[in-house]
């Protein structure tokens, strides 16, 4: 009886035999699956990189040669003549630029600051969950209220519409940003503020504000690298211009409005530009973002919770 | 600060202006809160502004056409008759498709990151795919025009035509010129997927390492751990993500009108052109002819903008829930 059970275990019977080689084959196959899948995800990492090194290795090939310091120096010339740059568009994105930091960055901050001093509050609820739906809304949308708003009153284009709708696009990015960065500054530093005798509000602006300053900052450049490249609000509110104009209650050029233009032209020395134009506004907007980058990597990169 | 304390502080000989400094940090506090919240309260006053100056504007178009606005496909500015049905089409259709070919991707792109990246290589690969969504809309639209559209009209589409069956069911119609739902679609994949594979990234990253544990030490293989333990829990996270993606797909403007057509009709065919509602606006916009032409592109923002904050709504309290649930 003892022997048969030992010789039942030693030899396995053709049945357990089979579930072993069940076994066996099965674990090879979910090995081979997840092997299989690791290299799908390799390869999807490898695709979605892809389009980013075809659109800039295509700016360069094709813009880099009309930049020279004339594009940044000359204004575009007419059709048919060689040469000439994009001074009015550079120097209008520059303006409405500024008109929007000027507007949203305000607005952003302090927004911000209330949200990181009353987190649990409903109104902090609800203006956090609002500001990432405004977050999410559609620019030309902004473009046509901008319209709605101030261009249709006003009863023409101006530079200060389109700085206002850029503005507007600005604030929630601001205020979740600096919300993040605030919240990075530890209480303690605070507190011992307030125990040395300072008033909340002093607290919050020489001491929070200031620690978070660097971090504010870089989402002030983050904001603006997303706005820079903006060309649907501006299309019925700055419109664009193709002669010199740094009036803000006039209709002027931006950089995005130009590429566009030049784009869907028929002339190919205006294609040109428009490569030009656009590889400029990326490196525009590529700086500002590792700019941004690299602030908060310093600053911030390790600590924080 | 009671009434009965005040005294006592005040009829002390030197106080160094103590009481009047307290008085002054109450003062304070009450401007900077109230300077505060009025600033926060800024953002929910401009969401109903926006809302209200668009609703204002469209409510000529919207009194005369009503319903049929949405249902109609009949878009013929001298006749002054508008309906913003193909607009509509094209904008749902160009954006399940950027969703179809993006979503596996960016998933993909996500678990890799979260998942399986050498650290050499997780950054990097992030960085490059947050770029794609640095990149000015009509700077993928030149490229969509220069660049992509050549590729698809002489190649792909071509091929895909060739293929049996597919090539020659409705989907793949017609003559295959550059400016379609196709080319739209494709670029607009392109620019969603960043959106898509960072939410996904962050929920994935979110998921409590103890999930993972278990199903490691239950013996199943990393994708198996995947796949059983990781996505389920980060599912509806995963969901707003792609509907965050969605969000972004149906109002993106400049790429999709630089590469969708602009022609007011619905057709089956992917290599047909089309129209979208943000794309109709951005052409026909500054050429309206007449108060009733411009009411109905304001309708068409109010449709656009009732979607889209209907759809960002929806993505933010996905992605939310999934932040409560890893946190408690």
């Amino acid at each position: 009886m003892t022997g048969s059970d030992v010789t039942r275990v030693a030899r396995p019977s053709g049945v357990q035999r089979a579930a072993a080689e069940r076994t066996r084959r099965t674990i090879r196959r979910r090995r081979g699956v997840n092997v299989v899948m690791i290299g799908v995800t390799y390869a999807a990492a490898l695709v979605a990189t892809l389009p980013l090194v075809f659109i800039l290795a295509h700016l360069i090939a094709k813009g880099a040669s009309s930049i020279d310091l004339n594009f940044f120096t000359q204004m575009p010339k007419p059709i048919g003549e060689v040469g000439g740059g994009m001074l009015n568009g550079i120097i209008g994105t520059l303006i409405l630029i500024a008109i929007a930091t000027g507007f949203g960055l305000p607005i952003g901050i302090g927004a911000g600051l209330y949200l990181a001093e009353n987190r649990g509050t409903t109104l902090a609820t609800a203006v956090r969950f609002l500001s990432d739906v405004l977050n999410g809304l559609p620019s030309i949308v902004m473009g046509i209220f901008a319209w709605q708003f101030l261009v249709r009153p006003m009863g023409h284009f101006s530079a200060l519409a389109g700085g206002i709708a850029l503005g507007a696009m600005m604030i929630p990015l601001v205020t979740r940003a600096t919300e993040e960065m605030i919240r990075t500054v530890p209480t303690s530093l605070r507190e011992a503020a307030l125990a040395l005798g300072y008033p909340r509000w002093r607290t919050s602006l020489v001491v929070v504000l200031r620690t978070a300053l660097p971090g504010i900052i870089t989402a002030a450049l983050v904001a603006v690298a997303r706005i820079a490249g903006e060309t649907a609000p501006l299309l019925f509110t700055a419109l664009g211009n193709a002669f010199w104009s740094i009036s803000l209650n006039a209709p002027i050029a931006a950089l995005p409005l130009q590429i566009f233009t030049y784009a869907i032209s028929p002339y190919d020395s205006q294609h040109a530009l428009a490569w030009a134009g656009a590889l400029v506004l990326i490196g525009i907007v590529f700086v500002i973002s590792l700019a941004a980058r690299f602030a908060t990597r310093s600053r911030f990169g390790r600590g924080g919770d | 600060m009671s009434e009965a304390a005040r005294p006592v502080v005040t009829t002390r000989p030197d106080d160094g202006g103590l009481a009047a400094r307290i008085e002054g940090s109450a003062i304070g506090d009450t401007v900077y809160r109230a300077a505060t919240t009025a600033f926060a309260v800024c953002i929910p006053l401009l969401l109903v502004f926006i809302a209200f100056e668009i609703v204002a504007a469209a409510w000529p178009a919207l009194r005369a056409f009503g319903l049929g606005f949405l249902a109609s496909s009949d878009w013929d500015p001298p006749k002054q008759v508008f309906g913003a049905a193909s607009a509509i089409y094209g904008t749902v259709v160009s954006s399940f498709l950027a969703l179809l070919i993006a979503t596996p991707l960016a998933l993909g792109v996500a678990v890799f990151l979260s998942e399986f990246a050498p650290a050499w290589l997780r950054t990097p690969v992030a960085f490059l795919v947050d770029l794609l969504a640095a990149i000015p809309s009509v700077v993928y639209g030149l490229w969509g025009i220069f660049v992509l559209q050549p590729i698809l009209r002489e190649r792909v589409m071509p091929f895909i035509s060739s293929i049996p069956l597919i090539g020659s069911s409705a989907l793949f119609e017609g003559p295959a010129y550059g400016p379609s739902m196709f080319s739209a679609g494709l670029i607009l994949a392109i620019m969603v997927l960043p959106y898509i594979s960072a939410v996904s990234r962050e929920v994935l990253l979110a998921v409590p390492r103890t999930q993972r544990e278990a199903a490691l030490a239950l013996g199943a293989t990393k994708w198996e751990m995947i796949r059983d333990a990781v996505v389920p829990f980060a599912r509806s996270g995963i969901l707003g993500g792609i509907i965050l993606g969605l969000g972004r797909a149906l109002g993106e403007t400049m790429a999709v009108t630089m590469l969708i057509g602009n022609v007011h009709k619905i057709s089956a065919s992917l290599f047909a052109p089309g129209y979208t509602m943000a794309s109709l606006i951005a052409n026909e916009f500054s050429e309206a002819t007449g108060d009733i032409h411009l009411a109905a592109l304001m309708a068409v923002g109010a449709v656009l903008f009732s979607v889209t904050l209907i759809v960002n709504a929806l993505a933010r309290w996905l992605v939310w829930r999934v932040a409560r649930e890893a946190r408690s």
